[in-house]
């Protein structure tokens, strides 16, 4: 698919690794560089033509955004730097002063460092209790062992959409449905789901949806916080300074704009916002839906060809995006990331942000294996015939 | 040492590491080193009597480079006293960082010679070392407070 378009692919690498961050098409590089070389201005701010242009491209990137997610209105989206970001805003800004002392809140061993930690901060910090759901046999969230641990305290459930270690998908829309009919609150990690399923805010009826541009073909640094208005209205602002104003005077009285510039603060990644449109762009003009038929067709044909190698291990066999977790049977994982990089394979090694899943794998570290559109099965035809070659591992690496 | 030479002893020590796995920890002093640019983790247990290390292991998952040379270093160390362990600690960080050494002090943890070659890999080489040496500090501490 569009290899072209992609400079980065012109460096005779295989590049595997897209769950940690993605290339970028021509159309985003342009979009970043023409900002800078053609209509350089502030947003929000001047009366002349270059800033109105800019403050047009800003702010109607956020009904881009809102569109590709199915957000009701542009006002529920606010550009953040990132998934880490737009999770600590949502724990910080809004839970922190939503949750009481002993409400619960549920997430998984699974879970990424930045839907983990937030949240055991609250929990020091307010006497909040995280609980884990736990997961079935095949590392999956199920409703089922979703009300097994839910109690009349439950207030929070917060998962991502897909995990980024296992690469499941989970059942955001039952278990919404689940939780609102307990007056639970549905926080979403979308940063590995919204590069590469359709996301619809609405249908799965999300309140809190976090996810970051670079994992998505956009530049690194700037992300999206969605929550659902009524949310937002009453969140506080992280930040206070400019832009975020609407008026304050020398007898300390206050006024803060509405949404959602009151929840952006200060000069914004008015560069990568505007990549981010042409990101989106481009993954609309291809469709999200191919893309995930592609990646799960190149998940297919990589277990198909691992099967024919006899000592790797595989952990997820059963997940239904483009991400493979394996180990060469006795070999450390970064041993045999090393091995690959000898021959310009990027894979990644590691326990992929997710320290807690070794509780459940019952391994620590692995090689990790994530596709994108650019992906092809002729990669996959080189990274296996390396790996068949597997007993060279020390020569070539030591 | 040719390059196959000191490649052999590396794998042998990945693939049979010396002292690896403790059932009794008793008495034996606890270390563990993370290395911040990758994910090996190590614990190494070391049991000193009047100076002297007469016992040690390692447990834990590491890269190649680090397990063959944790279990290189217990070889090398075992029945020395704080002060040769040192010694022979010192000499082995020459090396690694290019300076002149003594190799016959280092047996076959002369099979690192070429590893500033890859910089990044430095790191792993002297993980085992940097774990040894907490254990010498809490060893001396212990001492102070009994005197
Ligand atoms: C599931 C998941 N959540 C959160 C993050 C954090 O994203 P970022 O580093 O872009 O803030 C990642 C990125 O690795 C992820 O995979």
């Amino acid at each position: 698919m569009q290899r072209e378009d992609f400079p980065m692919l012109n460096k005779d690498i295989i590049y595997f690794d897209n769950g940690a961050t993605t290339f970028k098409p021509k159309e985003v590089i342009n979009g970043v560089l023409d900002y800078y070389t053609n209509y350089t201005s502030n947003a929000h701010r001047g009366d002349y033509d270059l800033s109105q242009k800019v403050d047009y491209l800003y702010e109607s990137t956020r009904e881009v955004v809102q569109k590709f997610i199915n957000a009701e209105s542009s006002k529920e989206i606010i550009f953040t730097s990132g998934t880490t970001m737009s999770l600590n805003m949502i724990v910080s800004s809004f839970m922190r002063y939503y949750l009481a002392k002993g409400d619960e809140v549920l997430i998984t061993k699974s879970e990424h460092a930045s839907n983990v930690l937030p949240w055991l901060e609250l929990e020091r910090e307010k006497g909040i209790v995280v609980k884990y759901i736990p997961l079935d046999k095949d590392y999956k969230v199920t409703l089922e062992n979703i009300q097994k641990v839910v109690t009349s305290k439950t207030k929070v459930i917060s998962l991502a959409y897909v995990t980024n270690v296992i690469g499941d998908i989970r059942p955001i829309k039952e278990i919404s449905k689940f939780a609102h009919s307990k007056d639970i609150l549905m926080v979403v990690d979308g940063a590995q789901s919204v590069p590469h399923l359709k996301t619809d805010v609405i249908g799965d009826d999300i309140d809190f949806l976090a996810f970051s541009g670079h994992k998505m073909l956009g530049p690194t640094g700037v992300g999206v916080l969605y929550a659902k208005e009524k949310y937002l209205k009453v969140m506080k602002p992280l930040l206070y300074g400019g832009g975020m104003n609407s008026r304050f005077e020398s007898d300390k009285k206050v006024e803060y704009k509405d949404l959602p510039l009151r929840l952006e603060a200060g000069t914004q990644n008015i560069a990568g916002v505007l990549g981010l449109r042409e990101a989106i762009l481009y993954l609309e003009k291809i469709g999200i839906d191919k893309i995930h038929k592609h990646e799960v067709e190149l998940k297919k044909y990589l277990l198909k060809k691992l099967e024919t190698i006899d000592n790797i291990e595989i952990y997820n066999k059963q997940s239904e995006t483009g991400i493979v977790v394996f180990n060469i049977k006795n070999i450390f994982s970064e041993d045999t990331s090393r091995y690959l990089n000898h021959y310009k394979i990027c894979v990644r090694a590691g326990n992929h942000c997710t320290k807690m899943l070794k509780d459940e794998l019952g391994v620590k570290n692995t090689c990790r294996i994530s596709f994108y559109l650019y992906n092809t099965k002729e990669e996959i035809d080189k990274l296996i015939a390396i790996l068949k070659d597997n007993k060279r591992i020390y020569e070539v690496i030591l | 040492m040719d390059s196959n030479l000191k490649r052999e002893i590396i794998i042998d020590n990945v693939e049979n590491p010396f002292h690896k796995g403790l059932e009794n920890k008793d008495d034996f002093i606890k270390a563990n080193t993370h290395n911040e640019s990758c994910i090996d983790n190590i614990d190494l247990y070391v049991k000193i009597e009047n100076e002297k290390i007469v016992d040690a292991y390692f447990e834990g998952e590491a890269c190649a480079i680090t397990t063959s040379a944790t279990s290189i270093m217990l070889k090398n160390i075992i029945g020395k006293t704080k002060e040769e362990a040192r010694d022979i600690m010192r000499e082995y960080y020459k090396m690694i960082e290019e300076e002149e050494f003594n190799n016959l002090k280092l047996g076959e943890l002369n099979a690192y010679q070429d590893i500033s070659k890859q910089p990044s890999r430095k790191k792993c080489a002297t993980l085992p070392f940097q774990t040894l040496e907490k254990t010498l500090i809490i060893s001396d501490m212990e001492i102070k407070d009994k005197n």
